[in-house]
C-alpha cells in the first residue's frame, strides 16, 4: 500500500457501522505532518467516531486508515505502534483517579516506553510546568478542578511524546471560565508545530490555530476549507446553517 | 429600591443551651417525638434484659472453677466455665500428638507475625513478606504440620483438628480465593467466546450448589476423575472443594467492581498503549477491587464461619472439637453444651469482627476521596 511520508494521517474510503447504522460513510481525509485540523458538525454527524479510529478506539469496517505510516489493520503490533505516536484527551478527562497526577502522568512512558522511574518525572515536570500546574502534581485527579484536570489530561498525552494529537470535544465538559485556560494550552501546543485533530465547537480557537476547518454532518465529510474562507463564506447550505446556529 | 451595602459584620452568637449538651443529645436522638420515645423506651427494656440474661447466666451463677461437672450438674447452675479450661488445647491444637505441637505452634507464630507484618501499614518490606506469606509460608506449613521429612514424625492429617483445622481451611481458601477469583471474573467478561463461556459455566455451576454437596462430592466424587487406587487426602479434598466454591463467589463480586469502572478508564488506558494485562492490573483492578471491598470481606467473613461445614465429612474443625468433646463423661450437664457454643461463637466473632474493622480501616486508608 503506498502512502505518502509527508502525510501524518490518511484515510481513504473509510466506512463504518453500528449494527446497521452506517456511521462513517466513504470518508476521506489527509492530514499532513504539523497540520492543525478542526473537526465541527452537529452532534452525531461520525466526527468523535473518526477521530477514534485513528487510534483504534473504534474499529472501521472497510477502506483504508495509515497512521505515520502504519497501517491499521486487526494486527495487534500495529495498533500498539500507532497508540504510542497518538496522543488523544478526552471530553470527560479520564484520568486515572486512584493514581495521583505525577503518577498519571508516568504510568505509559515507565510501562510502555520502559522509560526509567526517575527520567519518566522529569518529562512529566516538564509538561506539567507547561500546561502550567508544576504544584498539582502530588494531588489526585479528584482535587483538581474541570480545567486542571483537563491540562493534566493534556500532559500525560504529551508524556508519551507523540507525533499526532487528538483532542475528542476537550472543552465541552467544562464550565465557561475554565475552557480558557484548557484552549491556552492548546494554542501553545498548536504554535509549538504538533500535528492536531481537534473535535471542538471552540470557534475562536478554530480561526486562530486551524490549517483547516472541517464539517461533517450524517457521517460524510461536507465541507472542508481553510477558516477564514470556512467562516466566512462557506459553500454548502447544510454548513451555513450550521454556522447560523452556532455563530447566532 | 434603594441599594443595600453591609458595612458591619453580623456578631457570631453562641448556639443556644437547649440544642447543645448531652440533655439536648438525649432528647433529639431517643425522644424527639411522644411515639419514638415510647419505641425507645421499649426497645431499651428489651435490650437490658437481653444483657442482664446473659450476664446473670455467665457471670452470676456460672461456675469458674470445678475439677468436673458434680458442680455445674447442678438445678439452676449457669455456664460452665472449667470445661473450657480443661477443654481449650484440644479446641486449638485437635488430636496432634501433645509432643508434636510446638510445631503447630511454629505454623501459628509465622503466621500471626507475617500477617501482621502485610495489615499494618507502616511495616516496611512489604514485597519480602508477601513473598514469604504467600509463597514460603505455605509450603513450610505443609511439610512442618504433616511432618515425614527432615527426621519430623510424621502426623496424618486425621489427627489435625480445631482451630488449627479451621485457620488451614479458611486461609486456603482465602488467599486461593481471590486471585482464582479474579481471573474468572475477567474471564466471564473476555471477549473470546470460548474463555467466556467456561468461566461463565465454572461461576454458575459452583455457585449453584450448596456448600455441603460440594464438601460431599468433593469427599466422595473426586476419586473418579483420580487414576484408580489414588484418593487424596480428606483434609485436602475440602480445602480444593472450598477453595473452589469461594473462588466462583468471589468471581462474581470482583465482576460487580468491574462493571463500576467506566469505559473511559479503559480508553484513556487503551489510548496512551497500555496492553491488556497491564490495563488490569495498573489501572482497571487497583479501582475494581477498592470499590467491592465491602463485598471481598463479606465474602471472607462467610468462608470463614463456613469452615465449620466440613464436620458433615467427618473433618474435625473448631465446631466438631467442640461438641465431640461434649460426650466426655467427666463433664457432661445441662450446661456443658451452651457454655461450649457461647465460647465458640465468641471465638468465630472475634475472628470476623477483626476482619471486619481490618476492613473499614483500609477502605477509609485507600479513599481518595475525590470520586470523578
Amino acid at each position: 500500500m503506498a502512502y505518502d511520508a509527508g502525510l501524518a494521517v490518511e484515510m481513504r474510503a473509510v466506512n463504518k457501522w453500528y449494527g446497521q447504522f452506517h456511521v462513517l460513510r466513504d470518508v476521506n481525509l489527509q492530514v499532513k505532518r504539523g497540520e492543525r485540523i478542526v473537526i465541527c458538525g452537529p452532534s452525531g454527524s461520525g466526527k468523535s467516531t473518526m477521530i477514534r479510529c485513528i487510534n483504534r478506539l473504534e474499529e472501521h469496517q472497510k477502506g483504508d486508515i495509515i497512521v505515520d505510516g502504519i497501517p491499521l489493520t486487526n494486527n495487534l503490533k500495529n495498533i500498539d505502534d500507532v497508540r504510542r505516536e497518538v496522543g488523544m484527551v478526552f471530553q470527560h478527562f479520564n484520568l486515572f483517579p486512584h493514581l495521583t497526577v505525577m503518577e498519571n502522568c508516568t504510568l505509559a512512558p515507565i510501562w510502555v516506553r520502559k522509560m526509567p522511574k526517575a527520567e519518566a518525572e522529569a518529562v512529566a515536570m516538564k509538561y506539567l510546568t507547561r500546561v502550567k500546574i508544576p504544584e498539582q502534581a502530588h494531588k489526585y485527579p479528584g482535587q483538581l478542578s474541570g480545567g486542571q484536570q483537563q491540562r493534566v489530561a493534556i500532559a500525560r498525552s504529551l508524556c508519551m511524546n507523540p507525533k499526532i494529537m487528538l483532542f475528542d470535544e476537550p472543552t465541552s465538559a467544562l464550565d465557561p471560565e475554565m475552557i480558557k485556560e484548557v484552549l491556552e494550552v492548546m494554542v501553545d501546543l498548536a504554535q509549538g508545530g504538533m500535528t492536531m485533530l481537534c473535535v471542538t465547537h471552540e470557534m475562536a480557537f478554530a480561526r486562530q490555530v486551524a490549517n483547516r476547518v472541517i464539517f461533517m454532518d450524517q457521517g460524510q465529510i461536507v465541507e472542508e476549507n481553510e477558516p477564514r474562507e470556512f467562516f466566512q463564506n462557506p459553500k454548502s447550505p447544510r454548513t451555513k446553517l450550521f454556522l447560523e446556529q452556532i455563530l447566532h | 429600591m434603594t441599594a443595600y451595602v453591609r458595612t458591619e459584620d453580623a456578631p457570631r452568637l453562641p448556639a443556644p443551651a437547649n440544642i447543645v449538651g448531652w440533655r439536648a443529645a438525649i432528647r433529639e436522638r431517643l425522644f424527639p417525638t411522644p411515639l419514638s420515645g415510647l419505641a425507645s423506651i421499649i426497645i431499651g427494656a428489651l435490650l437490658l434484659w437481653v444483657i442482664w440474661t446473659i450476664v446473670d447466666w455467665a457471670l452470676l451463677r456460672a461456675v469458674f472453677v470445678a475439677p468436673d461437672r458434680t458442680l455445674c450438674n447442678v438445678e439452676g447452675a449457669g455456664a460452665c466455665w472449667p470445661v473450657i479450661q480443661d477443654k481449650a488445647l484440644q479446641w486449638v491444637y485437635g488430636f496432634y500428638p501433645i509432643d508434636q505441637r510446638w510445631r503447630v505452634n511454629l505454623v501459628y507464630l509465622m503466621g500471626a507475625v507475617s500477617l501482621a507484618g502485610l495489615l499494618i501499614p507502616r511495616i516496611p518490606f512489604k514485597g519480602w513478606n508477601a513473598l514469604f506469606f504467600f509463597v514460603v509460608y505455605p509450603i513450610a506449613t505443609f511439610f512442618l504440620l504433616l511432618g515425614g521429612v527432615f527426621g519430623l514424625p510424621y502426623v496424618e492429617t486425621s489427627q489435625w483438628g480445631g482451630l488449627l483445622v479451621t485457620l488451614v481451611l479458611a486461609v486456603t481458601a482465602i488467599v486461593t480465593s481471590v486471585p482464582l477469583g479474579i481471573l474468572l471474573a475477567l474471564g466471564r467478561r473476555s471477549e473470546m467466546p470460548i474463555v467466556s463461556l467456561l468461566s461463565t459455566i465454572f461461576i454458575e455451576v459452583v455457585r449453584g450448589v450448596p456448600l455441603v454437596l460440594v464438601l460431599f462430592m468433593a469427599a466422595n466424587m473426586f476419586p473418579l476423575f483420580m487414576p484408580p487406587g489414588v484418593n487424596p487426602d480428606k483434609l485436602l479434598k475440602a480445602v480444593v472443594g472450598m477453595s473452589l466454591f469461594a473462588s466462583a463467589y468471589m468471581a462474581e463480586t470482583i465482576r460487580g467492581g468491574l462493571q463500576a469502572i467506566p469505559k473511559g478508564q479503559y480508553e484513556a488506558s487503551r489510548a496512551l498503549g497500555l496492553p491488556y494485562w497491564k490495563m488490569m492490573g495498573l489501572i482497571v483492578m487497583p479501582q475494581a477491587l477498592k470499590i467491592v471491598i465491602p463485598g471481598i470481606v463479606n465474602n471472607f467473613i462467610g468462608l470463614f464461619k463456613d469452615t465449620s461445614l466440613v464436620t458433615v465429612v467427618g473433618i474435625f474443625d473448631l465446631l466438631g472439637i467442640v461438641q465431640s468433646g461434649f460426650n466426655d463423661a467427666k463433664w457432661a450437664s445441662a450446661q456443658t453444651g451452651n457454655t461450649g457454643y457461647f465460647a465458640l461463637a465468641m471465638i468465630y466473632w472475634v475472628f470476623c469482627f477483626g476482619m471486619s474493622r481490618y476492613s473499614m480501616y483500609i477502605e477509609r486508608k485507600l479513599n481518595t476521596g475525590h470520586k470523578r
